[in-house]
């Protein structure tokens, strides 16, 4: 028995809203959750408290340093990597095995689970190298993380500029690096913010990674080779002790919403650049 | 000579018109251009990095007096170790005091190698390990634990063996409402589940079907949700949203942990290469002295003077 | 000429960090979990389940059976609804709710796996605890977590998949009488069929590789599942509940269970690279 097209397309689409429906439920469920918990606990002394008593008490301080201190290393780390493979990428050499192996490499970087990312970290920088668990082993395993990413949307950011661009320069008698630096880098400068931006997202949410790079330890950090816990790591430790949902909820809280801010910067960036040069 | 422009892709246009292709930022940049912008940056990155890296840390071998003191080790040593250093560095701002986890063996491991100045123990050294020098800084009791809702008080080490071996696996065999036991205990590796195999398991395996969780704390949390489920975690994190069972009708107290009534009863150890010196002897004085004691037993623990 | 020269080099040296770090990885982990495979060998490492590292037993059968199973579960629930979510996008919303809801939807991948992972213990356990039975924290649970976070990466490749199909395709369809609906099924989807495939595999990779939130609603029990509702314990958060305590031959096998992971999700991201690139 076949049913009547237009009513088969009725009940489909109805099936397809409601499923769509449901899974914006899902989303708008979870930030809800958060924030109706989480937000009343976020107060100016939560954010810049020291924690107390394993974090029970107290604020969450020295893991919004450690956050910071080791995503910026990570950042600082892998964004010269990440831009510079993407301008070798793009602009000094056709595509050929020696590109394919770069981007396959990339994906494939991009598709490593953090928790064999983690083992390596673990492995290679807090025991081969010495640095124990740390925000320098933290902050290069991350950056290994996040090269990908980088690297992915530089060179969709640096593909996007003009082919004019390049013509004007160097029919101005620029060499290549000087129209890679004066034009072609600082016009995809939004869409290479993007990725960093994206990097920085990402970073601010990783735990397994972390866990067992940086360790745990809620001191505010110092040097480099002190061990940092990240918010993160913080919330989950928090909730998987049980140590006090009320803070845990805080702290998901300021993770979610920096993360969500940071993302929609992102996001109306690339728009916008899209916008420019399409 | 190779040519200054190998990927141009559309090599024709003619310079007065192209300048006007530009947006007026970047053909600004053009006439400006100086020579290694990057450069100076580059540098500044190098140097940063630099200062940081030699700032010294709780691996590296320098004896700066910012050098943290590292405590590396069990899980169920880390939140006293924790709130102990909480405190001590209060008192003395100077000293910095890293505690990590990681576990026993990873402790002692970590100690032995001299990765960390102290390791943290849950349970006795074996073997080899006997060479370190322990300093043992609290008593703790394992103590089973069930929901508030269990109607249970009392069980013996014989039937906690059936339980976590899965001989037993309906609480019916307890004379309660049957219902399937849901078993969680710990990870291999972790000092509390060794010492409770030591004391409780007999060379008896702990059945596969249980849950099992990474610390003491999510066990406790999901005793604490589950009506039908029974865990085994420190004295010291005992609370009352969990019941704890005397066992063979010795309930797990302060003094019956002291004297050693309470048959699952182990040490909590300080482990060092070599007697502490320096600040990690300051550190362990404050910690056998009163004060740190009487962290200890408000937290949870017995101390041990 | 030598300087540009020179900077060609230098890029060329960024350009393989990449490449560089994935080898070192593959290395590290192969060198430090191999010899466990070897000493133990691969028959009693792969396909036995008695996992018991610090008496001598390194059977990792039941983790692997339980990582597949519960992406499974993942794709049974992950699947319809990214695919629909994609589709209704793509297809049948007008433009100005698709401008709202798309970046709504990817803010889903931006959410940190432990928020998920939390969320499941304390709304989702509970829920199957009290209404189906067993520990709460089970196959199901993890699988429902997994299929929601893999949500993002179905529905952000398979809506690119679906606007690349051009229209075109689509007005011939509606011109021939179909409806909008004969022409999604009939001319939208099959054209789209290698980059849905690939948000498919990309999302299995994702569902497979991930721990934390995996760690926390799964129960991490060691045997082969029975039902659903068993406690399952996955080669991610097999590595994850043990690394920081493990030395020695433990620790070796935390790495070739890495090794084995590693192969897994290395297959998964060929296999998408290759589908991409026919298309």
């Amino acid at each position: 028995m076949r049913l009547e097209p237009h009513l088969t397309q009725r009940l489909v689409k109805t099936l397809l809203w409601t499923l769509t429906g449901f899974t914006l439920l899902i989303l708008i469920f979870i930030i809800a959750d958060i924030a109706v918990k989480g937000l009343p606990q976020v107060t100016p002394a939560f954010l810049t408290q020291d924690s107390h008593d394993m974090g029970r008490a107290g604020g969450i301080f020295p893991t919004i340093v450690a956050t910071a201190y080791i995503t910026l290393l990570a950042i600082v780390l892998a964004s010269p990597l990440g831009v510079g493979t993407a301008i070798y990428l793009t602009e000094y050499t056709r595509e050929g095995w020696a590109t394919r192996i770069i981007r396959f490499g990339s994906e494939c970087l991009a598709g490593v689970p953090s928790i064999i990312l983690g083992l390596f970290g673990f492995v290679l920088f807090v025991l081969k190298l010495g640095f124990g668990w740390s925000v320098l082993s933290g902050g290069l395993t991350l950056a290994i993380m996040v090269l990908p990413i980088i690297i992915r949307t530089s060179e969709e950011a640096i593909k996007a500029v003009p082919q004019d661009y390049r013509t004007a320069c160097y029919s101005l008698g620029m060499s290549q690096w000087q129209t890679v630096t004066h034009i072609v880098l600082p016009s995809a400068l939004p869409g290479i913010t993007t990725g960093i931006m994206l990097s920085i997202g990402r970073s601010l949410g990783e735990t397994a990674v972390l866990l067992f790079t940086a360790g745990a330890a809620l001191r505010t950090p110092v040097s480099v080779f002190d061990s940092g816990r990240t918010m993160a790591v913080h919330f989950y430790i928090l909730a998987r002790e049980g140590l006090s949902m009320p803070n845990a909820y805080g702290t998901a809280a300021v993770l979610v919403i920096s993360i969500l801010l940071i993302n929609l910067c992102a996001y109306t960036l690339m728009q916008r650049m899209m916008k420019r040069y399409s | 000579m190779p040519n200054p422009v190998p990927v141009l892709r559309e090599p024709q246009g003619s310079s007065p018109a192209t300048t006007r292709l530009l947006p007026r930022a970047a053909a600004a940049r053009v006439r400006g251009a100086t020579r290694r912008p990057g450069l100076a940056l580059i540098v500044a990155l190098m140097v940063l990095l630099g200062a940081l890296l030699g700032a010294g840390g709780c691996n590296s071998s320098s004896q700066t007096t910012s050098r943290p003191l590292c405590i590396a080790g069990s899980t169920s040593v880390q939140p006293f170790a924790e709130k102990l250093a909480e405190v001590y560095m209060h008192r003395r701002p100077a000293i910095r005091i890293d505690v990590q986890g990681g576990g026993s063996s990873a402790g002692i491991y970590a100690a032995t190698r001299g990765a960390a100045d102290l390791g943290a123990s849950s349970r006795e050294l074996l073997g080899d390990e006997k060479k370190l020098v322990e300093i043992p800084i609290a008593f703790d009791g394992i103590v089973v634990i069930v929901h508030p809702s269990n109607p249970l008080t009392t069980i013996t080490l014989a039937e906690i063996r059936q339980i976590f071996s899965g001989a037993v696996n309906n609480w019916s065999d307890l004379r309660l409402p049957p219902h399937a036991i849901h078993l969680i205990t710990r990870e291999e590796g972790s000092g509390t589940r060794e010492a409770f195999e030591h004391l409780v398991m007999d060379k008896q395996e702990i059945t596969p079907a249980a849950l099992v969780q990474d610390s003491n704390g999510s066990v406790r949390e999901i005793v604490a949700g589950d009506p039908h489920s029974v865990g085994y975690i420190s004295a010291g994190l005992v609370d009352d949203r969990v019941k704890a069972l005397a066992i063979d009708g010795v309930l797990p107290t302060r003094e019956n942990i002291k004297t050693h009534a309470y048959k699952l009863t182990r040490r909590f150890l300080l482990v060092g290469r070599a007697e502490p010196a320096g600040p990690s002897k300051d550190f362990v004085d404050f910690v056998l002295g009163p004060d740190g004691q009487g962290i200890l037993e408000t937290e949870g623990l017995v101390g041990v003077k | 000429m030598h300087r540009e020269k020179f900077i060609e080099r230098v890029l060329l040296l960024l350009a393989l960090s990449s490449v560089g770090s994935l080898a070192l990885i593959t290395i590290f982990i192969f060198l430090e979990g191999f010899p466990l495979i070897l000493s133990a060998g691969l028959k009693n490492f792969i396909l036995s389940s008695h996992w018991a590292p610090t008496k001598g037993h390194f059977g990792i059968l039941a983790m692997i059976i339980s990582s597949v199973l519960v992406t499974l579960g993942a794709m049974v629930i992950g699947v319809p609804l990214g695919l629909s979510c994609a589709i209704v996008l793509a297809e049948f919303s007008p433009p100005r709710l698709k401008m709202v809801l798309k970046p709504t939807l990817e803010l889903l991948a931006g959410i940190p796996s432990v928020v998920y992972g939390f969320l499941g213990v304390i709304w989702l356990v509970p829920l199957i605890r009290n209404y189906l039975g067993g520990p709460g924290l089970s196959l199901l649970a993890a699988s429902i977590i997994l299929g929601i976070m893999i949500l993002p990466t179905v529905i952000s490749i398979s809506i690119d998949a679906l606007t690349a199909v051009p229209d075109p395709y689509r007005d011939g369809s509606l011109a021939l009488g179909a409806t909008r609906w004969q022409t999604v099924s009939r001319v939208v989807l099959p054209a789209a069929r290698s980059g849905i495939i690939t948000a498919i595999i990309l999302g299995m990779g994702r569902a497979i590789g991930e721990t934390m939130a995996v760690i926390m609603v799964a129960g991490n029990a060691l045997q082969i599942p029975t039902s659903i509702l068993d406690p399952v314990r996955t080669l991610t958060s097999n590595i994850a509940l043990e690394l920081g305590y493990a030395a020695g031959r433990h620790r070796e096998a935390l790495f070739a269970t890495g090794i084995v992971l590693f192969i897994i999700i290395m297959v998964l991201n060929l296999s998408a690279t290759l589908i991409t690139r026919r298309r």
